[in-house]
């Protein structure tokens, strides 16, 4: 996979050849005015069925590998 | 029944409206037809009423097929990977309830490229979809099974996603309609992600008026998604004959290598045919659309790397056993439940995003792609679309292009550029060609871009166009 990454990166450069200094760079592509909601409350997914996709629920939580690696 | 399924979608619902066409039936007969899948179109279809939520009881308008990239509850969503596999979401996509509540029963989910990656559908997890025109053939990605079973006869419309042209190019590679509307047109609540500043949902139909009624169930804002915005006027069903007064672009210096000759001729026809129309042609240069595949494959990649960070088998899909820590868990689930193609873009996005790399690599793409909408903001001061092919060769076999990511990654050379504006485009099958290598005839697109939100002048001109182009060709029926 790395000759192949470098196969795409090496395309990808040619861009790095373009004077863009004075751009702007584009971070939404439509003309959009930012508006505010009122923040009122509603109702989310019931905990028991937002766990009920994990692999491994346990008492009301997503349950994971102990982060300190076993001796 | 086998005329029941000829009809469009808007022929049908005229059917159902003058009481000469029972929508059940004709739901039915839909799904008695999917069950005939010899595509791989589809990865899942309600059996014994096996919908849950999704079931619709009384339909009143056509099934639809869904790419699997779309949330429905209760019922298997993959998005092509292993990584989703088992996954039944506990709520359905905004665009799913809008066609639920419109009244179509879903006939199935779709086959994709893995997370929308991939221009042959051969990213799939559960393996490629085959062309209906010729099964040793792709039917282009990453909405393959969207466009293989809209023109295969496995659904009478379907819905997909375009990122960098995910719609149109299958559309184009399968011989259908393909949209992808602006930016903002229609809601992304329950789309799994990929890049989410180029990312659309759009129709694959049979022709552009169910393309047009599909849009404008679809099309609105929704509160669950703070990029949609919805279309400015109601969209209604295109009408027109000609293109009298309008203006057509051809970008300068885009018929050169690269294009098969084909794909050329066919184009080169079609341009005579919008003359013939009434429609003017000129060249328009668009001197940074050839860098549109350099950033694209920066900026959809770098997003794809924070979106698919998700993925990591605590909350939801597959996890990896290991006897480690959390770490390694985190490594053996994304090792193993990821393809090829979706680690190289993640790798590549994350390299392009790293300290020291990000304005080279990131911060130039989004610079370049400032140019390239405004090279498409001056071509619609003086005209109305920029046309182009809509992929530069018709269906090529399966396995030819796996082994070079990047000859893959130029199949987007002409939809790309209208993704990175986010202006709408639309593939409408414009004729046969045959293959670069020899063959059977096959389909080819024509691309039709317009500006931000002028889906309805769009449509307008797609189907005066096709009523003149007249493609009827269809699947195994031979043409020319």
């Amino acid at each position: 996979m790395a000759g192949e990454l470098s196969g795409i990166l090496e395309h990808v450069d040619r861009i790095a050849e373009l004077d863009l200094e004075d751009v702007p760079p584009t971070s939404h592509v439509v003309e959009l005015e930012n508006v505010l909601r009122k923040d009122e409350p509603h109702e989310s997914l019931d905990r028991d069925v937002a766990l009920a996709q994990a692999p491994d629920p346990a008492r009301g939580a997503f349950r994971v590998p102990s982060p300190q690696a076993e001796a | 029944m086998a005329e029941m399924l000829d009809l469009t979608v808007v022929q049908a619902h005229e059917a159902i409206a003058a009481g000469e066409l029972s929508a059940a039936d004709y739901a039915k007969a839909w799904a008695r037809a999917a069950a005939d899948d010899e595509l791989n179109a589809y990865l899942w279809r309600p059996e014994d009423g096996d919908e849950g939520a999704i079931a619709v009881e009384q339909p009143r308008i056509a099934p639809v097929a869904v790419k699997d990239i779309f949330c429905t509850e209760d019922v298997p969503t993959t998005a092509g990977s292993r990584i989703l596999e088992g996954y039944r979401p506990p709520y359905s996509a905004t665009a799913v309830c809008k066609l639920l509540e419109a009244g179509a029963p879903i006939l199935g989910k779709l086959n994709m490229d893995e997370f929308a990656m991939g221009s042959s559908n051969e990213n799939s997890a559960f393996g490629p979809v085959l062309n209906p025109w010729d099964r040793g053939r792709v039917p282009g990605g990453s909405s393959g099974g969207s466009a293989a079973a809209v023109a295969g006869g496995l659904a009478p419309w379907a819905i997909g996603t375009d990122t960098g042209g995910s719609i149109r190019q299958p559309a184009s590679l399968c011989g259908i309609v393909g949209l992808k509307p602006t930016y903002g047109a229609i809601s992304r609540y329950g789309m799994i992600a990929f890049a989410s500043s180029l990312d659309q949902c759009g129709p694959l139909t049979r022709d552009v008026a169910d393309a047009a009624l599909m849009l404008g169930i679809l099309q609105g804002a929704d509160p669950c998604d703070s990029t949609s915005v919805g279309l400015p006027e109601a969209s209604r069903l295109p009408q027109g004959e000609d293109l009298k007064g309008l203006r057509f672009a051809v970008p300068a210096g885009l018929t050169s290598d690269a294009i098969e000759s084909g794909v050329r001729e066919v184009f080169e026809a079609t341009l005579a045919t919008i003359e013939r129309l009434g429609g003017e042609i000129a060249e328009t240069p668009l001197p940074h659309a050839e860098h549109g595949i350099s950033a694209y494959y920066v900026i959809a990649p770098a997003e794809a790397s924070s979106n698919l960070a998700r993925y990591d088998g605590v909350r939801y899909g597959m996890r990896a056993e290991t006897s480690g820590d959390v770490i390694e868990m985190y490594e053996a689930t994304r090792a193993a439940g990821f393809g090829p193609e979706v680690k190289r873009r993640i790798m590549l996005g994350t390299y392009a995003l790293s300290s020291g790399y990000y304005d080279a690599y990131y911060g130039q793409a989004q610079k370049v792609r400032t140019k390239i909408a405004g090279d498409f903001a001056a071509a619609f001061a003086d005209f109305d679309f920029v046309v182009t092919p809509t992929s530069p060769s018709v269906a090529f076999g399966l396995g030819e292009k796996t082994s070079d990511p990047l000859a893959m990654y130029l199949n987007d050379f002409f939809t790309v550029p209208m993704s990175l504006a986010g202006i709408p485009a639309i593939s409408i099958p414009a004729g046969l060609a045959e293959p670069a290598g020899g063959g059977p005839k096959l389909p080819v697109g024509f691309q039709i871009a317009a500006p931000a939100f002028g889906e309805q002048k769009l449509l307008d001109a797609a189907f005066a166009l096709e009523q003149a182009i007249g493609f009827d060709a269809k699947p195994g029926g031979g043409g020319g």
